[in-house]
């Protein structure tokens, strides 16, 4: 018996590895010898044999949604797959606590956890709504210290979450944070001098405060792991000697991406050391003011061509476009190019998109027009994901690119899959066209930056054009939609987007019907943001049916009123239905500025903020 | 090319349509003359319509921190068609409407919060990058980091001060509205290095193993190894407790951990202030 129990408690504390199959074998010849009466033995043998065949069985399952079917066949599929989950994805950190989650997956490798809600991006939300990701962290240093992995989008993270992070997982090795905050250098500097087997450290998109720490300097002496180093958001200087020796004792480093402080001679030594590279963040990609005129420029294109398997290119933050011929040895092997930040006129980008044959995700800024358009579909036969920024994000501004290039991309790039499009005109007849021409499209978002704008060529509302897209595009889960839009765009979004996982809608629809089509319609929808939109009470209550399959939905500047959410709260005990104000605004009107509701298995939460009222 | 003044217009109106709102149709009252005042109408001043519709809410909602947008235009000026929120539909208006008399000059939309959706470091490219490409000797990329880096930051409700300790080169924050008095800023802080210190005496410590930390305390009272200072909104360093706290807390900009053997040669304070006041 005592060597029964022995073997059950190092199962429980030590890693799951190979290891576990002799193990368990041993466990069960254990099981036989150690049994005392006989007809025990016959009930304890078959049982434990099938859970162990199981659990090998089930370490080989990865989709998390084959995991979730798995764990509802019976008890016992449930204990074991919760044993065998390495890598555990919640995508609202409210619908589940950390401690229920560490309860039942005791062995989690890597936690991958989401927070707030998409429109927090875009102010729409004060500062300081939650998401924090302290009390994960606690819950996980205690239950399952051999995590190795943490990804985190859109949540606070303290500078004390990144010291505890890497105090308590001896072995960790990944940190990703996307559209994250509440970190500053000096949290890095602890977090990257305490983590000895550190593989990954991406930081993307965040807010990274300067608290004038040298974090670079903190990585340990000797050979480094560091597989990829990401820091381009992170908005000050950085000791550009100490990054150097880094990048030379990294052998095995694939990804780095600089900030936009480091300049484009700084960047060519650093290429000089790494050209194993694969992806690539250029920084500034211009010189320093330090470097004078008559220096000797180093040879860039050299460099740029030793890089022989760079893929993926992104960066030129502050862009001299003298500089761009530097990376055309390399543009035949590109597979993702993001010029986003780059002011670059179509007669500079034509010489460089000419040679990408091979892309396959362009990020990049309308400044290239209609015409940088057309080249590029006349090249990039392969690409698969476009998104389009404007430089000037105002709703009045001048519109460099209008349907005119969303029509011909359709035309050239059949395989298209992705395209996010800020504009300021369109046409029903060129969205009707990509429907038609793009049928692998799976997320489609269009934002004519001009609210309420129709077809600039008849005048007639969006609702066609986005119609066609639900219709012909089968496979489309992800659909942003703007323009002037009536409710029979919604109806359309109803009737033929059964496959439609995220909607986001902004200044559309006429009446409760068009939300009403939605939430009756779409069996799929999982995330819902709406704002500006005249939906109201009566609507809200057509989606009873459904809000426990959701993931959240989020109604700002809407019609809703108190009693209407109240009722939803009421009726739904298993929601948890918020009631957000702007920070300094009194709760006068009955009306409700913005309803963030979802679900979750633990009520209200208790760090809730003064401007946030939970029903 | 149309005219920007219609095409704004025709951009709100849509054609052969009748809205199809309904007053009420949410037990919204309409009825409140000071809303009615709020509801922007499309059209000249002065005209009455019925059939105000209106959607969203519009008190006067101030705008969420970081951008200073407003939501609303204020209610003069209701000859913008542009906040949609508060756009109303004369319900005449099927046929395409000729644009009111455009005497004013035709201005932008007041802008949203949060639209287009864009996120704030995607913005801003056209001066960076434009100044970029017009002259490439002269670059603003070494644009001093605007946020004063050694300010104390107001994250949400906290207030974050910087603090430094000799000996340890990773600074760390403070929030001091988490405190009330110096005592527990004091102990606090002895918490925060007496952690830093040990595992940077005995670097192989790694892990959640608690060492025996030496206490860092008496930081106020200049009998402990340690000492506290701190540096102003005048950059004059002084010693710590020598002001009401609220007074501390209003002039402090940073701080710092400092050895009290070094005290003697540090010079604190100007001449004008910084002495121990007697009490």
């Amino acid at each position: 018996m005592a060597e029964q129990m022995s073997d059950d408690d190092e199962r429980q504390q030590s890693p799951p590895s190979d290891l576990d199959f002799t193990s368990n074998k041993a466990r069960t010849c254990i099981v036989t010898g150690s049994v005392s009466g006989h007809t025990e033995f016959q009930s304890l043998y078959p049982d434990q044999v099938l859970e162990n065949v199981l659990e090998n069985v089930l370490h080989f399952l990865t989709s998390r949604r084959d995991r979730n079917s798995a764990s509802l066949v019976c008890k016992s599929w449930y204990r074991v797959e919760a044993l065998t989950r390495s890598e555990l994805f919640i995508g609202n950190c409210y619908a589940v606590s950390p401690a229920r989650a560490t309860a039942r997956f005791t062995r989690v490798r890597a936690l991958h956890l989401k927070g707030r809600p998409r429109f927090a991006d875009f102010n729409l939300m004060p500062p300081d709504w939650g998401a924090h990701f302290n009390p994960w962290v606690l819950a996980f240093a205690k239950a399952c210290p051999w995590l190795e992995k943490v990804y985190l989008k859109r949540m606070s993270v303290t500078d004390d979450d990144l010291a505890t992070l890497a105090e308590s997982f001896l072995g960790f090795k990944e940190l990703v944070l996307v559209c994250c905050d509440g970190f500053g250098t000096s949290g890095l500097a602890i977090f990257i001098s305490k983590c000895r087997q550190l593989k990954v450290l991406d930081l993307i998109e965040s807010e990274v405060s300067d608290d004038e720490t040298d974090w670079i300097s903190c990585f340990p002496e000797g050979e480094s792991h560091l597989e990829s180093l990401i820091f381009d958001c992170v908005e000050c200087p950085i000791n550009f000697e100490a990054l150097e020796r880094l990048v030379a004792r990294s052998p095995s480093l694939k990804k780095l991406r600089l900030n936009r402080y480091v300049s484009i001679g700084q960047l060519y030594r650093l290429m000089v050391q790494a050209p194993q590279l694969t992806h690539l963040g250029t920084g500034s990609f211009s010189p320093s003011e330090v470097a004078g005129q008559g220096d000797q420029e180093p040879d860039y294109v050299t460099t740029f061509a030793a890089c022989k398997s760079l893929v993926c290119l992104s960066g030129f933050r502050e862009i001299i476009p003298d500089y761009l011929p530097a990376i055309y040895p390399i543009c035949a092997n590109l597979t993702s190019l993001n010029f986003s930040y780059a002011n670059i006129t179509a007669e500079q980008l034509k010489p460089i998109i000419s040679n990408c044959h091979k892309l396959q995700v362009f990020w990049v800024l309308d400044s290239i027009c209609d015409e940088g358009l057309k080249a590029v579909a006349a090249t990039c036969k392969e690409l698969r994901e476009l998104r389009v920024f404007p430089v000037d994000a105002r709703e009045d501004s001048d519109g460099p690119v209008s349907e005119v290039g969303f029509q011909a991309i359709s035309e050239g790039c059949r395989k298209l899959q992705s395209i996010l499009y800020f504009c300021q005109r369109m046409t029903n007849a060129a969205v009707i066209a990509m429907s038609r021409n793009c049928p692998d499209l799976v997320v489609f978002r269009l934002c004519i930056m001009g609210r309420h704008r129709p077809d600039h060529v008849t005048g007639e509302p969006m609702d066609d054009g986005f119609g066609a897209i639900v219709m012909n595009c089968k496979k489309l889960t992800r659909l942003a939609v703007s323009g002037l839009l009536t409710d029979k765009a919604f109806d359309y979004i109803g009737r033929y987007g059964k496959l439609v996982r995220t909607l986001s809608v902004a200044f559309a629809g006429d009446s409760d019907m068009a939300l009403k089509y939605v939430l009756e319609g779409c069996p799929q929808l999982q995330k819902l943001e709406i704002r500006d939109s005249p939906f109201g009470d009566a609507a809200l209550c057509s989606g009873l049916h459904h809000y426990y399959n959701m993931r959240f939905l989020w109604m700002s500047s809407c019609r809703l009123t108190h009693q209407g959410c109240q009722q939803i709260a009421r009726a739904m005990p298993r929601l948890v239905v918020e009631v957000i104000r702007s920070a300094d605004e009194e709760e006068v009107y009955d009306r409700v500025q913005t309803l963030y509701m979802y679900r979750s298995l633990e009520g209200p939460r208790n760090d809730a903020p003064k401007f946030v009222t939970i029903l | 090319m149309e005219s920007g003044c219609s095409k704004k217009l025709l951009d709100l109106i849509p054609q052969e349509k009748k809205w199809g709102f309904i007053e009420n149709q949410n037990g919204i009252s309409h009825g409140s003359s000071e809303e009615k005042k709020l509801e922007l109408k499309l059209g000249p001043p002065g005209e009455e319509d019925e059939l105000l519709v209106s959607f969203g809410y519009f008190s006067s909602m101030k705008s969420n921190a970081k951008h200073a947008h407003n939501k609303f235009p204020p209610p003069q000026e209701d000859h913008r068609g542009g906040a949609v929120l508060a756009a109303s539909w004369a319900k005449n208006h099927h046929h395409q409407p000729k644009p009111p008399n455009c005497s004013q000059k035709r201005t932008a939309p007041a802008p949203v919060v949060g639209w287009p959706p864009i996120r704030s470091f995607r913005k801003n490219l056209a001066t960076t990058s434009k100044l970029a490409s017009e002259s490439p000797t002269s670059l603003p990329h070494k644009v001093a980091n605007e946020r004063n880096p050694a300010a104390p930051e107001t994250r949400g409700k906290g207030l974050f001060v910087k603090i430094n300790m000799d000996g340890v080169p990773i600074g760390r924050k403070v929030d001091l509205k988490a405190y009330d008095s110096y005592e527990k800023l004091s102990t606090a802080v002895g918490e925060l290095f007496s952690g830093l210190l040990a595992a940077q005496r005995d670097p192989s410590a790694d892990g959640p193993k608690q060492e025996e930390e030496k206490a860092i305390t008496g930081v106020l009272d200049g009998n402990g190894e340690y000492t506290l200072v701190y540096e102003d909104n005048e950059g004059d360093r002084m010693l710590v407790g020598d002001v009401p706290w609220h007074m501390f807390v209003s002039t402090v900009k940073r701080l710092r951990v400092l050895k009290s053997s070094e005290l003697s040669v540090i010079n604190l304070g100007s001449s004008k202030k910084g002495k121990r006041v007697q009490n």
